[in-house]
């Protein structure tokens, strides 16, 4: 290490510590957004108000509507006519209704609008009507890896992924045109301080934040949350590494095309947005058009995603992951060099 | 090598030219600067003093022409220039969020200066702000912060000063204490090159050129400038040059 890149983070060092939203950015935030991921973001159903009519009211009607109390999800609203459970829907105070016509004939019905629930909520229903067939037909449905299909398990460690790029993307494209704005950038110049030794020394402090980050959510998952790290931890790390190379790279291109901070920062979000949609975060790359499909091989946060997922719910190792870290390693290179290359001391 | 470069000017400007696309900033000047000179560079604004300098300086690119400072060509190797010249720009650029001790520790350690906490403590000391170290540099009053920097930029004893507009915003008392240092470094061989609006101070230089519209109009002693436009003052030097333009 030279003595001007020590000085140089030196000097960096100084100033973050000194900020404090900093220190909020460093450790708060991340704990914060696991504990929102970990308990308010959730694609499980646990209770489903429904409205049940029941116009027949013979001994196998009623024996269904018992089936369905007693799953413990249901709880049944008992109305006396369609019209009055069709209100309530409306008013949204059931989200299912069972409904019986005079003949006993069944009609289950779920609160469309309701997106990813009803879908959950019609499953159920289907699995505690095929459960109780005469002659039953058993199905014994596993889910792999997760086994009680907590969707935390699956999202929180996603968080890491998101988290790490919101933070380190932001800061490293505001904190160069910061200095150009408040004309610091032109003292430096006229120094022989060398291009990479700024770079790094802006870049690496921002990279130490993300570990930091990527360190405190694990523990938050691990610790708190109880979601099994099946996997390695320093395999898990590594991937980290490569992931800031390009969130880094990402946030210098930025800085190296904006002229104000504001301006950096909304094009960090114009980043972040599609990465994170575009990442299999909540939607699956698998069930994305073609097209789409294709972009997302840009895109790191999708690899991290991956690896993430199956470090700590699957326990893969490098010799079923290696191509995510692979083009983690490529995109970041290809994005650190086109940044650098871009970033001039004579103008 | 050595005994010519004794000899040498310390800044030889040859038709150096800047062109912001089509805009002329600066417009095919030629000139040199002795070594232990003061040299002043007067110029309405945007009549192209910054830009020279900064070209000197080695942070802007010349279109055509040629800059020789301290004997290194700026079109060529101008990362060279840097190790051997101090700036101070009009506007202050030391990090408002450290310390004066911690900016002054920071410019100290990329210029790579021996001795280190002996020369922050002498720049403590000829920017009188001893006992003000642990100070944050933000909640500084100009002045101060003036002084900070003209401090900071001869910490690692440049041979060639470059100051744009230093005293803007500066009151009288701090100003003739920072021409006092001005003439002091030049007494010691630094080469001072300064850019000014402050037509007494203009009178401290050794020699002045005057700028108007990316070109050099006039050349020389305060003196001599007066007897050749017959002028009492460099004021009225100033304004005639720089009038003549507008009028034309």
């Amino acid at each position: 290490m030279t003595n001007r890149l020590k000085f140089m983070l030196k000097k960096e060092l100084l100033q973050t510590l000194r900020d404090p939203r900093m220190r909020i950015v460093i450790l708060i935030m991340p704990v914060f957004q696991t504990l929102i991921f970990g308990y308010a973001v959730t694609t499980d159903v646990k209770k489903v108000d429904t409205a049940v009519v029941d116009l027949a009211n013979t001994t196998e009607t009623r024996t269904i509507t018992d089936q369905f109390i007693s799953s413990g999800i249901f709880i049944p609203a008992y109305k006396a006519s369609y019209d009055e459970a069709w209100y309530s829907m409306d008013q949204g105070e059931i989200q299912a209704m069972i409904l019986f016509n005079r003949q006993g004939q069944m009609q289950f019905v779920t609160d469309g609008s309701r997106g990813l629930s009803a879908g959950v909520t019609a499953g159920y229903a289907a699995a505690i009507l095929t459960r109780n067939q005469h002659p039953p037909i058993t199905v014994e449905a596993r889910a792999w890896y997760n086994p009680l299909l907590e969707s935390r398990n699956f999202y929180v460690p996603g968080v890491i992924a998101m988290m790490v790029m919101v933070v380190t993307l932001i800061l490293s494209s505001m904190a160069v045109v910061r200095e150009v704005e408040i004309g610091t950038m032109e003292q430096i110049m006229v120094t022989p301080m060398k291009r990479w030794e700024f770079i790094v020394g802006k870049l690496l402090p921002f990279g130490a934040i993300g570990m930091v980050n990527v360190l405190v959510v694990t523990a938050v998952a691990v610790f708190w949350f109880n979601i099994p790290l099946q996997g390695s931890l320093p395999l898990l790390m590594l991937g980290s590494v490569l992931y800031l190379m390009n969130t880094l790279g990402a946030g210098l291109l930025i800085s190296t095309v904006s002229r104000t901070q504001q301006q950096a920062m909304l094009s960090a979000f114009f980043v972040i947005f599609p990465a994170s949609l575009l990442s299999g975060f909540a939607f699956p790359i698998a069930n994305m058009p073609k097209v789409i499909r294709f972009f997302t091989i840009f895109n790191p946060m999708r690899y991290m995603m991956t690896i993430l997922r199956d470090i700590f719910l699957k326990g893969n190792g490098l010799d079923i992951l290696w191509p995510n870290y692979l083009a983690m390693l490529l995109l970041g290179t290809a994005l650190l060099t086109t940044a650098t290359l871009r970033f001039k001391k004579t103008g | 090598m050595l005994e010519n470069k004794q000899e040498q000017p310390a800044v030889i400007i040859e038709h150096l030219t800047k062109k912001f696309g089509d805009f002329t900033a600066v417009d095919d000047i030629s000139f040199t600067v002795n070594k232990g000179e003061i040299f002043g560079f007067l110029g309405a604004n945007g009549a192209g003093k910054s830009t020279t300098i900064r070209m000197l300086c080695g942070i802007l690119k010349p279109t055509s022409g040629r800059g020789i400072v301290g004997g290194v060509d700026i079109s060529k190797t101008p990362e060279k220039v840097k190790a051997f010249i101090g700036y101070m720009s009009q506007k202050f650029s030391l990090y408002d969020d450290l310390t004066i001790e911690e900016n002054l520790n920071f410019f100290a350690g990329i210029y790579g200066v021996r001795n280190r906490k002996e020369a922050v403590k002498k720049a403590i000391k000829s920017a009188d702000l001893t006992g003000k170290e642990k100070k944050i540099t933000g909640s500084l009053p100009v002045g101060w912060k003036q002084r900070l920097s003209l401090a900071s930029a001869v910490m690692h004893g440049p041979s060639i000063l470059f100051l744009d507009e230093p005293t803007s915003g500066v009151d009288p008392i701090t100003r003739r204490k920072f021409w006092e240092t001005i003439r002091k470094l030049a007494e010691d061989g630094t080469t001072v090159f300064v850019t000014t609006h402050y037509m007494m101070e203009a009178e401290y230089c050794d020699r002045l050129s005057i700028m108007r519209a990316g070109k050099v109009i006039a050349i020389g002693s305060p003196n001599k400038l007066k007897q050749n436009n017959k002028k009492d003052s460099l004021e009225d030097v100033f304004v005639s040059l720089v009038q003549k333009g507008v009028d034309q």
